[in-house]
């Protein structure tokens, strides 16, 4: 066997311990302690960067969520609103509507009233010109047929007894 | 090893041989071996694996993710095993692991179709067992540090009873001793009993072509279906070992680290 052979050979054990010692130890300092805490760091960040990114889109999930329910409340707020608004404005224009139309009731009737005055003095006045008139024919007739001559005064009071009975 | 022992030996792939003498210290001669070029390589392939992962991208390409599956693997077996405080080992035990899984796959690389002779570095103990003392190393004094001689309660798991104390600390403290060897000792075995076996299966197609169609055909062709099976599991074998080494090494720490 080799390995227990050569140990008795000088330079054997001494190379062997040597060698390692130089080629290890680089290998530890270069490669243990320079590059391996370097890619160790980069899947580090990596998982960091993964994490981070899950999170902040699990926040907008949520934030996507909190805005869409909102969105629903001030919809459904505004509808509300709306139909109100369309309420009010509807009783609005019945009431103006009714207001308008008792104003025009008591207009028309107004006018009716007036009119009616004026028809009823019309007669009024008519009658007046009317019983003149007959009481001057009566005058007349009375002068003419008797000669007498009537007052005024009478013939007017004798027409009125006749005209309103 | 074989009939023909002087032509076939499965164990002098394990031969350590020297390429040029660079210093001599304290009586102890210092060689360019083949093993310090199997580790250089070992180690400069294994840089520029690593250096495919440092494109720090947010989204990694193949070669990226590859790399930071291996820094994923050992850094969640070493939270999993000691905690949030295993973060400080991690380097170590990566460096561990990737080492000696690069060491085990290049031994594994049939490259003598190249006319190279590959070493597997881990078939040597005394890598293995260098590794392995360094970590029991790490283990005491990461766990005297942390825990002072509070650190020998390790030998007396909870819940013993004040009795039996005298008998389990002893045994305890043996085991506790025995991990360096074992550890070191459990590599160099897989490692070399693989390779025998590879060798040895090889030897037999290679054997089997002078024995005559009648026997070599049904031979070596049996033998070289069982070499493909026991390259597969060999390669399983160098990942697992490594695995094995880091995984125990982070176990060990945990015990300095957290004391049972």
């Amino acid at each position: 066997m080799p390995q227990i052979n050569q140990l008795a050979e000088n330079w054997y054990f001494a190379s062997q311990l040597f060698w390692l010692a130089l080629i290890f130890g680089a290998v530890f300092v270069v490669i243990g302690l320079g590059m391996y805490p370097k890619i160790e760091a980069t899947v580090d960040a990596r998982d960091r960067k993964i994490a981070d990114d899950l999170a902040a889109a699990k926040a907008a999930h949520a934030s996507a969520d909190g805005l869409e329910e909102q969105y629903r409340q001030q919809s459904d707020l505004s509808r509300a609103a709306a139909q109100a608004a369309v309420q009010d404005a509807k009783d609005k224009a019945a009431r103006d509507a009714e207001k308008r139309l008792a104003k025009v009731d008591a207009e028309l009737a107004d006018k009716l009233a007036a009119a009616e005055a004026d028809v009823s003095a019309a007669r009024k006045s008519a009658m007046a010109e009317i019983e003149a008139v007959a009481a001057e024919a009566a005058g007349d007739l009375v002068a003419k047929l008797s000669g007498v001559k009537v007052a005024a005064a009478d013939a007017k009071q004798a027409v009125k007894a006749v005209l309103h009975g | 090893m074989s009939a023909e022992a002087g032509k076939f030996d499965p164990m002098h792939q394990f031969t350590v041989e020297p390429i040029a003498k660079l210093f001599a210290a304290g009586g102890r001669e210092v060689w360019l071996t083949t093993s310090a070029v199997w580790m250089l390589a070992a180690a400069v392939i294994l840089w520029l694996f690593m250096l495919g992962g440092m494109k720090r991208q947010l989204v990694p390409g193949r070669w990226q993710m590859a790399v930071e599956g291996f820094t994923g693997f050992i850094s969640s077996m070493m939270s999993t095993n000691i905690g949030p405080e295993g973060r400080k080992y991690t380097p170590y035990v990566f460096s561990l692991f990737m080492f000696i899984l690069f060491c085990n796959i290049l031994g594994m690389v049939p490259f003598a179709l190249g006319g190279l002779h590959p070493l597997t570095v881990t078939s040597h103990f005394t890598i293995t067992g260098v590794l392995a003392v360094l970590s029991f190393a790490i283990v005491l004094v990461v766990g005297f540090w942390r825990h002072g001689l509070h650190f020998f309660s390790l030998f007396v798991p909870h819940g013993t009873p004040w009795p039996m104390i005298p008998f389990i600390a002893p045994i305890e403290f043996v085991s506790f001793m025995v991990r360096p060897f074992s550890l070191g000792l459990r590599l160099f075995v897989a490692m070399t009993a693989g390779h025998v076996l590879l060798e040895v299966f090889a030897n037999f197609i290679v054997q089997s072509s002078g024995a005559g169609a009648a026997i070599g055909l049904p031979v070596g062709i049996a033998s070289m279906a069982l070499m493909i099976g026991i390259s597969a599991l060999e390669l399983l074998v160098a990942g697992i070992q490594a695995y094995v080494f880091a995984l125990l090494t982070s176990l060990y720490i945990n015990d300095a680290v957290n004391l049972h």
